[in-house]
């Protein structure tokens, strides 16, 4: 008996979580920084919305290898959409467009998967099969993704237990979806083929904040590389969810982490809230087996609808349609998430399968809104023979659609004294879900029968752990012992100049200084508008080994590090390292133009030619050298 | 269930490695092995992969290849054998609609392939073909027979002359329709030997194919499937078409006289192309329209002619600057009967091989010029060096395309060797193969870059 009731968000404990037998793991996508795309030569990542063509197709449903059909691959079919793609040629080749066979995999992002599923502990695989996954959604002009496993079986260290990380895969990436109205789907393919990895978790996170913490933790490994895209769309999760009793739920398209812990309570309160609709159900006697509904076209039962889109409906000469689900009195405004309740798991399904787009798509007579008269709903229910037990859900449309939408209803309200139906949901900005589609299987994995098996050899498995960077956890406890400062740990462990920074560490340069400058330097300089896609780790090389040879003192690093930006810096325009007589010729020299400002206050003497000195010989003697020197002076001079 | 013994397709390590453990394709297994263990369902290898790898299909449905040499034991938990079965829906019978044949001859339209367990699946009896393309039934009765199942490319003489006689026989019995699925690599071979093996038809011919394998969900083959039958159910054209798509959209289909087509592209959905003039028709879901009134027209009669005669010593050269005589000598001396040159430019080919073209004429050998431009007629008069070579017996083939010429001395050669008689038949046109002229919009190959092409482009679906 599930007499548990979801508390708000923020109330939630880890207990109540341990209670409902909260359960996530995540499948994370992260783009790879690679020049091309995955099976073909255009380049990566130009992204437009602009397009010079446009492509029309229709999927079908195929048979699996092992010769099944999949659901979701029915589901899709039942939508019959027009898909249209829209082409940019600077993006896109022919092989996108599916005209084109693939060419052999883009063995730079090969090697870059490789080297992320080394960092999350994984075995690799000694022969990758490419697989096409079928995607009937359109999201692909193939009706397929091109994937493949290349790492099994690792783990990430997560407080005092390892997360297991189940496969990575690398694949090529899907369309962008502009427009999805009616029976017209519309993709923007710009994104298509973009080299991705997919990593997925063991469903080991047991709160919602355990999965954002492990999304951050897998997003820090695969940065860590070097060599994965950042910015707006480069990573982006599917969370699964599911609670004791549950079914598990993949969350699709997350596309940032903070907002994990909101969408996963969402859809574990969902998931607990359709499991207590099934026990009211049962105590209302309504099973699977036992469940009843009936649909009654009722187009010309009510010449002039009072509700506006039912009455432009029948001036349209569209179809009314009532199903009507006995028993179910009250239940369609059971509540499944914040604020959103049983009606809309059924708008969902008549959204996407029936293609009844434009929302409010049905009303039904728990509705507490404005919608039909009371009279109206009287006289739907007379002709129904509804009694006041029953919901009546009236949806309405062109003839094909409302019947696909009646099934829909009947299947979904049906589903619900079964449980929680497999599906995918998609992540909405409120932090809820929406019905995406149903959850596909194993059978829509088919063998890619144009490239061949592509063997794994030990060299290249050797040739890419000898550059592997080490594992971020690692690097942060090394550099906690060298005092690195707590604001750069975290970025400096997964920067590509880490190697850098162990380098000059090596060099006795002090860890504290080298961190910041690797970490804040290029920020500072970026803020002050200095162009700094020329830093490299030969710059910062070519600064440390000065600093190491005593050529410079620290204080100069900056101000060359703003000339390396631009050009090779030479070792002839070095800043020369001050003698103690210029320093105190200088300060002389000050001195004498500063007694006409007559400063009466000695510390503010002090500050004011502190200025003076430090604003000559800048770069070329450390300010507490030049304090001292000064402090002695005025003594002397007093 | 499970085929004991069966190792298919695999050879060497994998062999001896599966052999070992008595783990043979389809077996449930736990692969222990020194990187680590793997769970799945070992599937049945390439031929021409290595003899390295076991294929192992994962619970996900996955599938990776394990090296042989890491692996310390198998364990089978049980098997799972894959059973390709489209599901079958019986083909509804409606009186009121028409008797349509289906001929499968192989390709990918009419089956599906895995290379890895060699298992074809025909989609092919109609209780088959409607459970996946369930729309057929909205056009005729279908009726199906699969006469060979090959590859495009090996289709020969056998199988164009089988399949010419086994129209003729439907056509007697008084089918309305025919549809014949095929391979598009040599679609156009076919389609010319068909047109002029069956004269005279009285109902639509219709070839069809697919670029796409029907194993994709992108698959053209349904669509085109969906054109072909509709075409051979109501069209009134009475000719052997070659029914693929107009635009690599899933828009419409474009009816293409089968001695003017071409396949013009590798990989495209769209790549046949009517060459030298426009296609007969477009065709849609929803309608047939005719793009020109010339063609032969659907009769209510049964007076099909089959002439399958076919000689199969003819060879076809493409010309290339610097060829060597011998290359001509060389199918003299070995017997041939017919040469079909496809020569640069208005039919030329270079001096040196006159002395090896003036042997061949002695020899009796037909010698026929075509254009490897494809567009545009043979025309040797504008040059002396065209003259010259009409003296040495070439015989100029109008605009027939290079290998709609070459079928069509493979049939001609077939019925004499009387190369008068031979002249007379090569150069009466039967089916379209030489047209009188060349309309202006026969040749449009669109350059893309133009501005006013673009703009074009720009508002209509590729």
């Amino acid at each position: 008996m599930n007499d548990f009731i979801f508390k708000p968000f923020e109330k939630m404990t880890d207990e109540d979580y341990a209670r409902i037998g909260f359960k996530s793991g995540l499948e994370i996508h992260q783009q790879l920084l690679t020049d091309k795309k995955l099976f073909c030569r255009c380049p990566a990542r130009k992204y437009t919305k602009q397009y010079d063509a446009e492509i029309l197709r229709h999927m079908r449903p195929t048979l699996s290898e092992l010769g099944e059909y999949d659901g979701t691959a029915l589901m899709e079919f039942k939508t019959k959409k027009d898909i249209i793609y829209r082409i940019k040629r600077e993006s896109v080749c022919t092989y996108e467009m599916d005209d084109t066979p693939p060419f052999l995999i883009n063995e730079d992002a090969l090697d870059i998967a490789l080297q992320t599923g080394m960092l999350f502990n994984c075995k690799i695989v000694d022969e990758l099969h490419i697989a096409r996954k079928q995607y009937l959604d359109g999201s692909i002009p193939t009706g397929f993704q091109r994937t493949a496993i290349y790492a099994l079986d690792g783990f990430v260290p997560y407080k005092n237990r390892n997360v297991e990380i189940i496969q990575m895969s690398i694949e090529e990436d899907a369309c962008r979806e502009v427009s999805d109205v009616g029976h017209t789907r519309i993709y923007v393919t710009d994104r298509l083929g973009m080299p991705l990895i997919e990593t997925v978790t063991g469903p080991d996170m047991l709160t919602p904040n355990e999965a954002a913490d492990i999304a951050v933790i897998c997003s820090k490994v695969v940065r860590s590389t070097g060599k994965v895209r950042r910015g707006i769309g480069a990573a982006r999760e599917d969370v699964n969810v599911s609670v004791k009793g549950g079914t598990r739920i993949e969350i699709k398209g997350v596309p940032r982490i903070p907002d994990i812990p909101l969408l996963t309570y969402n859809e574990a309160m969902r998931q607990w809230n359709l499991l207590r609709l099934r026990e009211e159900l049962k105590k209302r006697g309504i099973t699977a087996d036992s469940f009843k509904a009936d649909s009654f076209d009722i187009t010309t039962l009510i010449k002039i609808p009072h509700y506006t889109p039912l009455r432009e409906a029948v001036e349209e000469g569209l179809k009314i349609k009532c199903v009507v689900l006995r028993g179910f009195k009250d239940l369609l405004h059971w509540q499944t998430q914040t604020d959103t309740y049983f009606s809309r798991e059924i708008s969902d399904r008549v959204r996407v399968i029936a293609c009844l787009t434009k929302i409010p798509n049905i009303i039904h007579s728990d509705s507490k809104g404005d919608t039909l008269t009371s009279f109206e709903w009287q006289k739907i229910k007379k002709a129904s023979g509804s009694s006041d037990k029953d919901t009546m859900v009236i949806v309405w449309g062109d003839e094909r659609d409302t019947e696909t939408a009646v099934k829909e209803i009947i299947i979904r309200a049906r589903e619900a004294a079964i449980g929680v139906p497999s599906e995918t949901r998609q992540a909405l900005s409120d932090g809820t879900n929406g019905f995406e589609r149903i959850l596909p299987g194993a059978d829509r994995m088919y063998p890619d029968t144009d490239l061949p098996p592509h063997e794994i050899t030990e060299e290249r498995i050797q040739a890419l752990r000898s550059s592997l960077p080490a594992q971020f956890w690692m690097r942060e406890e090394k550099y906690k012992k060298l005092k690195v400062p707590a604001d750069v740990l975290s970025e400096l462990s997964i920067s590509k100049f880490a190697a850098m920074f162990e380098d000059a560490v090596e060099k006795n340069i002090d860890p504290v200084f080298a961190s910041v400058v690797l970490i804040h330097y290029p920020k500072r300089l970026k803020k002050e508008g200095v162009d700094i896609s020329k830093i490299n780790d030969d710059t910062f090389k070519q600064l440390f080994n000065f600093l190491a040879e005593e050529k410079i003192i620290k204080e100069a690093v900056y101000p060359l590090l703003i000339i390396s930006s631009s050009r090779q810096l030479t070792e002839k325009e070095l800043p020369q390292i001050c003698t103690s007589e210029e320093i105190k010729r200088t300060i002389s020299e000050s001195i004498s133009k500063f007694n006409s400002l007559n400063i009466s206050v000695t510390e503010k003497k002090k500050n004011v030619l502190m200025g003076i000195v430090m604003k000559r010989l800048r770069g070329r003697v450390e300010g507490k050298i030049v304090a001292a020197n000064i402090n002695h002076i005025l003594e002397e001079v007093e | 269930m499970n085929n004991n013994g069966d190792f298919k397709g695999y050879k060497g390590e994998a062999l001896a490695a599966l052999k070992n453990f008595n783990a043979p394709v389809w077996s449930d297994v736990e692969i222990k092995t020194e990187k680590g263990g793997y769970k799945g369902i070992i599937l049945p290898r390439s031929e021409t992969a290595d003899q390295f790898h076991i294929v192992l299909k994962l619970r996900s449905g996955y599938n990776i290849g394990v090296a042989a040499k890491y692996i310390k034991e198998i364990k089978t938990t049980g098997s799972k054998e894959a059973h390709y079965k489209i599901p079958e829906k019986e083909f509804p019978y409606d009186p009121v609609k028409p008797r349509v044949k289906l001929f499968g001859t192989g390709g990918t339209i009419a089956s599906r392939l895995d290379y890895r367990t060699g298992a074809v699946i025909p989609a092919f009896s109609p209780g088959e073909l409607y459970g996946s393309v369930p729309e057929l039934a909205d056009y005729c009765n279908l009726e199906t027979e699969k006469l060979y199942g090959v590859f495009s490319e090996n289709m020969g003489p056998e199988q164009w002359i089988g399949t010419a006689l086994a129209i003729g026989r439907e056509i007697e019995k008084g089918v309305q329709g025919i549809v014949i699925g095929h391979g598009t690599d040599v679609m156009h071979h076919t389609a010319a030997m068909l047109s002029f093996m069956v004269q005279n038809t009285p109902v639509p011919i219709v070839m069809v194919g697919s670029q796409r394998s029907s194993d994709r969900p992108s698959s053209d083959a349904a669509l085109n499937l969906i054109h072909a039958v509709k075409t051979a159910a109501e069209s009134d054209i009475a000719e052997v078409m070659v029914c693929m798509f107009g635009p690599t959209s899933d828009e419409y289909g474009l009816l293409h006289r089968g001695t003017r087509v071409r396949k013009m592209h590798s990989s495209y959905r769209s790549t046949f192309r009517t060459i030298g003039d426009i296609p007969i028709a477009q065709v849609s879901r929803e309608k047939i329209t005719p793009l020109r009134e010339d063609y032969k027209k659907r009769r209510l009669d049964k007076n099909v002619i089959v002439n399958t005669s076919f000689e199969e010593k003819v060879s076809i050269v493409y010309y290339y600057p610097n060829m060597k005589p011998d290359i001509i000598d060389s199918l003299v001396d070995n017997g041939y009967k017919g040469i079909v040159i496809a020569g640069t430019g208005l039919g030329h080919v270079n001096k040196p091989v006159y002395p090896a073209l003036k042997r061949a004429h002695e020899k009796g050998v037909a010698v026929y010029m075509t254009v490897q431009t494809l567009w545009g007629y043979v025309q040797m008069y504008v040059y002396d060096t065209g003259r010259d070579m009409m003296e040495l017996g070439v015989v100029p083939g109008e605009n027939m395309l290079p290998e709609v010429a070459y079928m069509k001395l493979c049939w001609a050669l077939g019925q004499t060797n009387d190369l008068e008689k031979v002249k007379e038949i090569m150069l009466t046109p039967i089916a379209g193969e030489i047209t009188e002229r060349e309309p202006s919009n026969g040749y449009l190959i669109f350059q893309g870059g133009i501005p006013e092409v673009e703009e074009f482009i720009s508002k209509y679906r590729k």
